[in-house]
């Protein structure tokens, strides 16, 4: 049995991936304040909002679409994060894997706005899986989901409320994103 | 029937020929006559048939471990020609009938001598004696006495035993065991792996106040004492202290207890890695420390320590499959005793062939009384022989066992030595 | 990590910080009002318990459930005198009902480890007599660590003095904790009289890194933290120890030896306790006494065990 994945990001083999880039900081950064805008848009306003990043880079992406909004709202909106690991549909399949942080805040879920936050939307499996641990945390009263990068290829009828680039891609190429506060470069790349 | 058994190495000197006929040795030397059979031996050795003093045949109560009939199989294939039986069956061998019944049984396997053992207390209890006297005036003419299983932990009791054997010539065999040092539960050497196991330690003292205790009793008694499967270096000492008293005192030695040590409960067996808490290691004395086998194996060399005794105790395989703590006490013995001691003590040159027949034949026999075995090779002499291959190569196979049980600490181990067969009063009871 | 959880050195240090890691999180299910969670959805655990234990039982009773576990307590029969069905015979038994872990406790040290070669299901250890109690060794470093450390963040045992006081030769939660506080950087000494030393201690505490002592005022001030053990008073009638008050006088943490201590210094205690004996009640109340976390660590870190034994795929 292999060892258990120590609980931190998944380990950077090589901070610069091979591959083309597709979003760069510049790319990001807008993304990211259209992705607060739309959701404050949609929201009509900051009330009742709370952002919960999935773990790893979806926490940072969370901290700052939350920095954005303060910005323009001049509100402070709660910042999670909400680990999925445990429920994942794929545990037997795999060697066991600790668990990520789960921060729930202050706030609480009940009757609140959640938007998820995360990196690369894909199969859907994710998202199915922090729907399922939300549901164990409370019942908000809407859940919506806004990601960086939507590639296609769902195995799950789930879709984003918010998307920073769509990205059609096969499903032999790898989508990596790189954040400053993790890997310390910033960037979307396909490989 | 004649047998003529050709080329074989006497006591592993030079090789003659034997013809066996009518029960005793014919002729020793360049035999000439003809025969019913003839065995090629070269390369063989001839030995005087073993006597073990201490064997569990289990009949009668406990005959789904071994009977009569088995253990006497296994005996043979291990090169017995004579076992005395322990008297802790079920009844105890306590009353005159009691061991003549054990004496038919074993006649009726016609395969080894099996002599009776009486137990020195009613019932094993340690408090009143059994009838010693009737006993010994049976037709199994029971000399040695033993509560073996347990110890006859009561100093008075011991000692009137041990007087009142005299009369006859017998003398007791002691399980020594001071039960207020190692109780019921005691299973493992006290020491440093049973306080990292955490086993219930059984302390080398706990044997040696039994040995030093007894001594001195054989010294005011006038009498004869055997202690049977000393395992510690402290009863190594005292006996050797009593012998240079003239103090009559035996003593025997298990082959396990010549070879095996309590490190093997840690689940390490020469770095390699098995269970550990095995009950197959579990055995009353237990297993000690390699200074306590190194001790023994001097003893043995020096004459301190006078015979090997197996200890041959079978268990069915339920009652070894329980946690160590509860698991029952003892290891099969008989098949493997020979190669056992030829590895240990032959083999790095303590002992010749000859050293071999006298702890594991000869002296046993003297001990026991037993006239008609142990005896030198001679012509007329009875033809109780074993026929020992020292390059056989073999390697243990517990499933391979004559014995009703499986209960093989052996089972996997390499041994040059093995028997290749053996003849009671003339008759082959086993043939590799 | 190993298939079976028999004792602390089936863990590495890697390990023993994973276990932490997932516990810490598990820990918050405690909190939450759905104490669920589905990571063992499917899985079958027996407590097979042999000798009696309300609080071990129920604490991995519930990591189990709480795990989404079918989690089902059978009492294991047959003492050291019974002579009914073989311990193999029971356990195969069990065994063949399609188990996934097997959490075992017996009075016989080493009945863990045998069953495991017995049998194909995971095999936790939840004391075998006087040998182990791995889960207690990791809750009770889980528990120190957490006092060290602050804001939620485990501290480090590293260099930490720890004393483990009591009736070592009978104690399985003696002989865990000091592999397990040694292996974490910890520097043990352990006291009790002379008569309640493990027999052999001197090589094997030399091996091992840990200090013995007799004298427990001596080592008392220089202590980080302090683990006191059950001293049963049935250890009398062995001629273990005269009395009682005797045992207190010499080796109990009493109200004197109390005040000694620094407020931050944590006590901890596998219980249950016997107050005024090894531990006055003043100790075993006070506000650095760590009992009751002590407790409700278990329950979490049984349930990372369970998870990281039971969750991924099957292991050869």
């Amino acid at each position: 049995m292999s060892p258990a994945q120590p609980p931190e990001a998944e380990p950077t083999e090589n901070p610069l991936p091979q591959g083309r880039v597709v979003l760069d900081q510049a790319d990001i950064d807008r993304a990211l304040t259209r992705i607060s805008h739309e959701i404050l848009e949609h929201n009509k306003g900051a009330a009742d909002l709370v952002l919960l990043g999935i773990p790893t880079r979806g926490v940072g992406l969370a901290r700052r679409i939350a920095a954005r909004i303060a910005t323009t709202e001049g509100t402070e909106v709660p910042v999670g994060a909400l680990d999925i690991t445990l429920y994942r549909d794929d545990l037997r399949k795999q060697p066991t894997r600790g668990p990520h942080h789960t921060e729930v805040p202050v706030s609480g879920v009940d009757g609140r706005t959640i938007v998820l936050v995360d990196d690369v939307l894909y199969s859907g499996r994710t998202i199915r899986a922090a729907l399922d641990a939300l549901k164990d945390l409370g019942r908000p009263d809407v859940v919506r989901l806004a990601v960086l990068v939507d590639r296609g290829h769902r195995e799950l009828p789930i879709r984003a409320d918010h998307v920073g680039k769509n990205l059609p891609s096969a499903r032999s190429e790898r989508v990596l994103v790189r954040l400053d506060e993790y890997d310390g470069v910033e960037g979307v790349w396909i490989a | 029937m004649s047998v003529l058994i050709k080329g074989a190495r006497l006591y592993g000197a030079d090789a003659v020929d034997l013809l066996l006929e009518d029960g005793v040795i014919r002729e020793v030397g360049s035999v000439s006559a003809s025969a019913d059979e003839v065995v090629d031996a070269d390369g063989l050795i001839a030995l005087p048939g073993l006597v073990d003093l201490h064997t569990h045949l289990r009949e009668p109560g406990r005959e789904d471990a071994e009977t009569i009939l088995t253990g006497s199989r296994a005996a043979a294939a291990g090169g017995y020609t004579a076992v005395l039986a322990m008297a802790n069956t079920s009844p105890v061998t306590d009353t005159a009938e009691a061991a003549e019944r054990v004496l038919d049984l074993g006649r009726a396997a016609g395969l080894v001598d099996v002599q009776p053992v009486g137990a020195v207390t009613k019932g094993l209890a340690g408090a009143e004696l059994a009838e010693l006297g009737l006993m010994a005036r049976s037709r199994a003419r029971v000399r040695v006495f033993s509560d073996d299983g347990k110890c006859v932990g009561d100093a008075r009791v011991m000692r009137r035993a041990l007087e009142y054997v005299r009369a006859f010539g017998g003398v007791v065999s002691q399980h020594s065991q001071d039960s207020a040092l190692a109780g019921p539960t005691a299973c493992c050497h006290e020491g440093e792996i049973s306080g990292r196991l955490g086993l219930p330690g059984w302390p080398g003292i706990a044997e040696e106040v039994i040995v030093a205790r007894d001594v001195m009793l054989a010294r005011h008694t006038g009498s004869r004492v055997h202690v049977a499967h000393v395992s510690t270096a402290g009863s190594v000492e005292v006996v050797r202290w009593a012998k240079a008293q003239g103090i009559s005192v035996t003593a025997e030695v298990t082959p396990h207890h010549l070879l095996l040590t309590t490190d093997l409960l840690t689940g390490y067996d020469n770095g390699e890695a098995r269970g550990a808490y095995d009950p197959v290691y579990k055995v009353n004395p237990p297993l000690r420390p390699a200074e306590d086998v190194e001790a023994l194996r001097a003893a043995l060399a020096d004459g301190t320590i006078d015979a090997v005794a197996t200890d041959h105790a079978p268990h069915a395989r339920h009652d070894k499959e329980h946690a160590f703590v509860d698991a029952a006490f003892g290891m099969l013995g008989l098949e493997t005793a020979l190669s056992v001691i030829a590895s240990v003590m032959v083999e790095p040159g303590r002992f010749d062939w000859r050293d071999l027949a006298r702890v594991m034949s000869t002296t046993p026999a003297r001990i026991a009384g037993l006239e008609g075995q142990g005896g030198e090779l001679v012509e007329g002499a009875p033809a109780n022989l074993t026929l020992v291959d020292p390059a056989a190569e073999i390697t243990v196979d517990r499933d391979a066992s004559l014995s009703l049980s499986r209960n093989n600490p052996w089972h996997g181990r390499r041994f040059a030595a093995a028997v290749h067969s053996t003849y009671l009063r003339g008759q082959r009871t086993h043939q590799r | 990590m190993k298939k079976h959880l028999l004792s602390i050195d089936d863990l590495t240090t890697d390990d023993i910080a994973m276990l932490f890691a997932t516990a810490a999180e598990m820990h918050e299910v405690q909190r939450r009002d759905v104490k669920k969670l589905p990571a063992l959805r499917g899985r079958t655990v027996i407590n097979l318990f042999f000798e009696d234990s309300t609080r071990t039982r129920s604490s991995f009773e519930i990591a189990g459930k709480w795990l989404s576990a079918d989690t089902i307590n059978i009492t294991g029969k047959g003492s050291s005198t019974s002579k009914g069905e073989s311990l193999r015979d029971t356990v195969l038994t069990i065994a063949s009902m399609g188990v996934d872990a097997l959490v075992m406790r017996h009075s016989a040290s080493g009945a863990a480890e045998q069953v495991s070669h017995w049998i194909d299901a995971a095999v936790i250890n939840a004391g075998d007599g006087t040998h182990e109690h791995p889960s207690q060794a990791l809750l009770d470093a889980y528990t120190l660590q957490r006092r060290f450390g602050s804001e939620g963040q485990l501290g480090s045992l590293d260099d930490k003095h720890v004393l483990i006081v009591g009736d070592l030769t009978h104690s399985r939660v003696f002989r865990s904790n000091v592999l397990c506080l040694t292996k974490l950087g910890a520097r043990v000494t352990v006291v009790a009289p002379p008569t309640l030393m493990p027999s052999g201690v001197g090589p094997w505490s030399a091996e091992a890194g840990y200090a013995t002592s007799y004298d427990l005022d001596e080592v008392l001030p220089k202590a980080d933290a302090v683990m006191m053990l059950r001293v049963q008073k049935e250890r009398m009638s062995g001629g273990f120890f005269p009395s009682p008050r005797e045992y207190t006088v010499g080796y109990g943490l009493t109200r004197e030896r109390l005040a000694v201590l620094g407020p931050d210094v944590p006590i901890c205690h596998p219980g249950p306790m016997n107050r005024g004996l090894e531990i006055a009640a003043d100790a075993a109340d006070a506000a650095q006494s760590a009992v009751l976390e002590q407790v409700s660590a278990g329950v979490a870190v049984r349930m990372a065990v369970l998870y990281h034994l039971l969750a991924g795929e099957a292991s050869a």
